[in-house]
């Protein structure tokens, strides 16, 4: 008999249908992968498990966990079952911990509800499972607050909360989306060890379809609220015959097309110098000196016309604040960023606004970046106020929806709210932004990583496209090695605010000579290479 | 830690000393003469120059401000023009009715908003939550005076349960005291209670939307023991702020409920030391509501920094 078996499942939230005709089934020991696009009712399927939904969710279908009739369980018998024999593992580490509870408290406190263990056994317990999730005591005593954590220390603080008593089944929602590639591979052994350990059945719900196929036995793909198909990881996989699993995989691995890179090599757009940029500290001591954190640390890059670089590494290497420091946001403490031959250093806001109309940015969120009370037209001509003269009413219309059709959009959505586009549509929005002012040079930060795999490839497409046409050059940010080979030329690899290597891009990927740039490499996932392996561990 | 404390003790200092200033420039600028006002109508002239020129008035207005500010640093705050008596004397005649009552009301208030705001945010839509806030609407909505005569006619005139005003001394015992402060603690704290309950059920709103609420519901800890554990701390900061607040209000609102009640309150005494036009003992008055209120928010900060232990570390 399988651990969790799910039937025939139907939910609907307040009369709205969200899944229909669910079936998966986990034993023990097994790793099942829930693969879906954001909407297609991946985490509602967990959270009926852990019934969990929200109050007005009514759920049809039988759900069996342990011979247990989850469905019709009271609400105190799934107390006993959440957190005892059901652990469960959310997608976003920096808010899932409570902020004014230490670790200690937070995993001790499931421990104590369901074993009825004393205050000292119960943080011993806990410090076990932490030592376990590879917290060692010296560094993170039971006392340490969640905002003394990183990311991924606080990833593996929920892990544990969700492990601490050995459940038969582990849900991870998206554990390891919001973390960068190194950090992601590390939880993700982290995990497969936890279910070796402890023969616990594993539903690792993800929309990478590279980690899941590392991960899992078998995986479940999910559209709209329904199983597309399911079966085991390589065969599912490499045969690919749903023509959705068809379309997934080959979004995730896709390739915008792009003509060779002219020779731009004489023509200098963007070079920056030695750049450093040092942040305060708080003083150890109330007379001791000041202290700085190197954020950036002698940077030096350049950058030509049409050029479309990337800069990866992993999060808190500095990255972001370099690119706040090119776009003129942020001003180093020393060094020089010369754009277009002119120097950005240490000019006023006026003199500054030439350089603002030739440099744009493009965000990670699309959402988080616009006002959701302003029209689109009035969004995406934002730029506009750069302009000298400033274009008047008809001719800022005629921009924006230029710009929008440039972007694939239809003029017409101009007189739209953000609210009433996609995910996907929204970054164009903002693409159509950053373009209006007909820029040299655009700075995206992470800009398809919050974006389906589908949509993400049709962006990349816009980025390649854009490029070719209108020749602004790029500088990508991103912690995806897939995003940085798919749309760039040459790479640039940070690490602890410098840069260890630079080149072209497929050359730094296939063969990198840093630790840094190896260790992006090999943590990153790929599905090729994922599928391979399944194959020729079944022979 | 501690240079968090420093930091919120030359604020609220600060604070002090710029209402200082406010208070001694208003008084200033207020038509009246005080000594015209102690020896009435007939005195002569030469007797209004003696005792000004005794009183100081015809320093010049820095000198005065400083000699003001020293004083009540000794705990001099000068002579009353009206009693004849020392201000600080009046004050603390005053004080052991206004303190107690002001004590009271805001411990009730916090005491019946703060279970009330959970209550509703644990039933959010649903028919509890839903007459609860009306209640809480009427109370925002009915002034406190008015509030405080329903009280006086159901609890004093009708069932004669509490006298309707007056106030017997602490002398005759505990009692006697706090059973005449009751209804006037109960008018000054329902409408605060009001406001709090409902700040506390919007607090406790967001943080039940919060991903750590679901981190510790997966954990299997059920509903009611995430409310009080969890989300309640995490809910204090704005509850904290409103409170603080509302101890200004409160003050303010006892001049009001003394003379509802007759009550030997400092709300009283500074009413009819305005009618009076004995200045220096509405200035007394006033630069220690002033004071109290800095005290208590300067302990809001501090309770806010036990709630966060992220604000612990940033400060």
């Amino acid at each position: 008999m399988s651990l969790l078996e799910i039937e025939n499942l139907a939910l609907d939230i307040g009369g709205t249908p969200i899944l229909r005709d669910i079936d998966l089934t986990i034993k023990a020991g097994e790793v099942m992968g829930l693969v879906g696009e954001s909407g297609s009712g991946k985490s509602m399927t967990a959270l009926t498990v852990m019934k969990l939904l929200p109050n007005a969710a009514k759920a049809r279908g039988r759900v069996t966990f342990d011979g247990i009739d989850i469905l019709a369980a009271p609400e105190q018998a799934m107390n006993q079952l959440r957190g005892d024999d059901i652990g469960m593992v959310f997608q976003e580490p920096m808010t899932a911990l409570n902020p004014v509870k230490t670790i200690g408290e937070q995993v001790a406190e499931g421990i104590r509800w369901h074993t009825g263990a004393s205050r000292a056994d119960a943080e011993a317990r806990a410090r076990a499972i932490l030592d376990r999730v590879g917290l060692p005591e010296s560094k993170f005593p039971l006392t340490r607050y969640p905002h003394e954590l990183s990311g991924g220390q606080r990833q593996r603080v929920v892990i544990a909360i969700a492990c601490a008593l050995r459940p038969k089944l582990l849900i991870a929602d998206e554990p390891t989306t919001a973390l960068d590639v190194v950090l992601q591979a590390q939880i993700l052994e982290l995990l497969r060890d936890l279910v070796d350990e402890n023969r616990m059945g594993l539903l690792l719900i993800s929309h990478d379809l590279a980690v899941v196929t590392d991960m899992a036995d078998r995986v479940t793909i999910m559209r709209d609220g329904a199983v597309m198909e399911s079966g085991e990881t390589a065969r599912t996989l490499s045969e690919q015959k749903h023509p959705y699993t068809r379309q997934l995989a080959q979004a995730s691995v896709h390739v915008p097309e792009r003509a060779a890179a002219p020779d731009t090599s004489r023509d200098l757009l963007l070079k920056v110098s030695g750049v450093t940029r040092d942040y305060p500290l708080r003083r150890a001591s109330l007379f001791g000196a000041p202290r700085h954190f190197r954020a950036v640390d002698g940077v030096s890059l350049m950058l030509n016309r049409g050029q479309s670089k990337a800069l990866v590494g992993r999060s808190g290497c500095g990255k972001s604040t370099l690119a706040r420091l090119i776009l003129a946001l942020d001003r180093p403490t020393s060094g020089s960023i010369r754009f277009d031959g002119e120097e950005l250093t240490g000019r006023s806001e006026n003199e500054l606004k030439p350089a603002r109309r030739n440099m744009q940015v493009v965000f990670q969120d699309p959402y988080g970046s616009f006002n959701p009370r302003h029209k689109v037209e009035r969004l995406v001509a934002e730029p506009l106020h750069l302009l000298d003269p400033q274009p008047g009413p008809a001719e800022r219309r005629e921009k924006v929806a230029e710009a929008l059709v440039n972007v694939g959009m239809q003029p017409s959505d101009m007189d739209k709210y953000p609210h009433e586009f996609s995910g996907g549509q929204r970054q164009r929005l903002s693409i159509a932004r950053a373009i209006i002012t007909r820029p040299r040079l655009i700075v995206a930060d992470e800009p398809v990583s919050a974006l389906d795999v589908s949509i993400r490839a049709q962006i990349l497409d816009l980025f390649a496209d854009l490029n070719q046409r209108l020749g602004v050059a790029y500088l990508f940010i991103t912690h995806d090695l897939t995003v940085a080979r798919a749309i760039t030329d040459e790479v640039l690899v940070m690490h602890d605010g410098r840069i260890v290597e630079e080149g072209d891009t497929g050359r730094v990927f296939d063969a990198p000579r840093s630790d840094a740039a190896r260790a992006l490499v090999e943590a990153a996932p790929d599905l090729q290479r994922a599928i391979a392996r399944r194959l020729a561990a079944a022979g | 830690m501690a240079a968090f404390i420093l930091k919120r003790l030359a604020i609220g200092l600060a604070t002090l000393v710029l209402a200082s200033i406010v208070v001694f420039s208003v008084m200033e600028i207020l038509p009246g003469d005080p000594a015209l006002l102690m020896l009435g109508m007939n005195a002569t002239d030469e007797a209004l120059a003696v005792l000004r020129n005794q009183m100081g008035l015809n320093d010049p207005v820095h000198l005065r401000y400083l000699a003001w500010v020293a004083g009540m640093l000794v705990g001099d705050f000068g002579n009353s023009y009206t009693y004849s008596t020392p201000v600080i004397e009046l004050i603390g005649e005053r004080a052991v009715v206004s303190l107690p009552l002001a004590t009271i009301s805001l411990a009730l208030s916090t005491l019946i908003a703060i279970p009330v705001g959970m209550f509703a945010a644990a039933r959010r839509g649903r028919i509890a939550d839903t007459s609860v806030m009306g209640v809480t609407q009427l109370g925002v909505a009915i002034p406190n005076f008015w509030f405080a005569l329903l009280l006086i006619y159901v609890f004093a005139v009708w069932l004669r349960l509490v006298p309707a005003g007056g106030f017997p001394g602490w002398g005759g015992g505990v009692w006697p005291g706090i059973r005449s402060l009751f209804l006037p603690a109960v008018a000054l704290a329902l409408p605060q209670a009001a406001i709090l309950a409902r700040v506390t059920r919007s607090a406790m709103l967001e943080v039940l939307g919060e991903d750590y609420i679901r981190t510790a519901r997966a954990k299997g800890m059920p509903r009611r023991i995430v409310l009080w554990r969890h989300a309640l701390r995490n809910a204090m900061i704005p509850v904290l702020t409103i409170m603080g607040l509302q101890f200004a209000f409160l003050l303010a609102g006892t001049i009001i409920i003394e003379n509802v009640f007759y009550l030997p309150g400092l709300g009283r005494l500074v009413f009819q030391a305005i009618t009076q036009r004995d200045l220096i003992v509405v200035e007394g008055v006033v630069m220690l509501l002033v004071a109290s209120v800095v005290i208590v928010n300067l302990a809001v900060d501090l309770t806010y920094a036990l709630v966060d232990p992220r604000l612990r570390s940033r400060a």
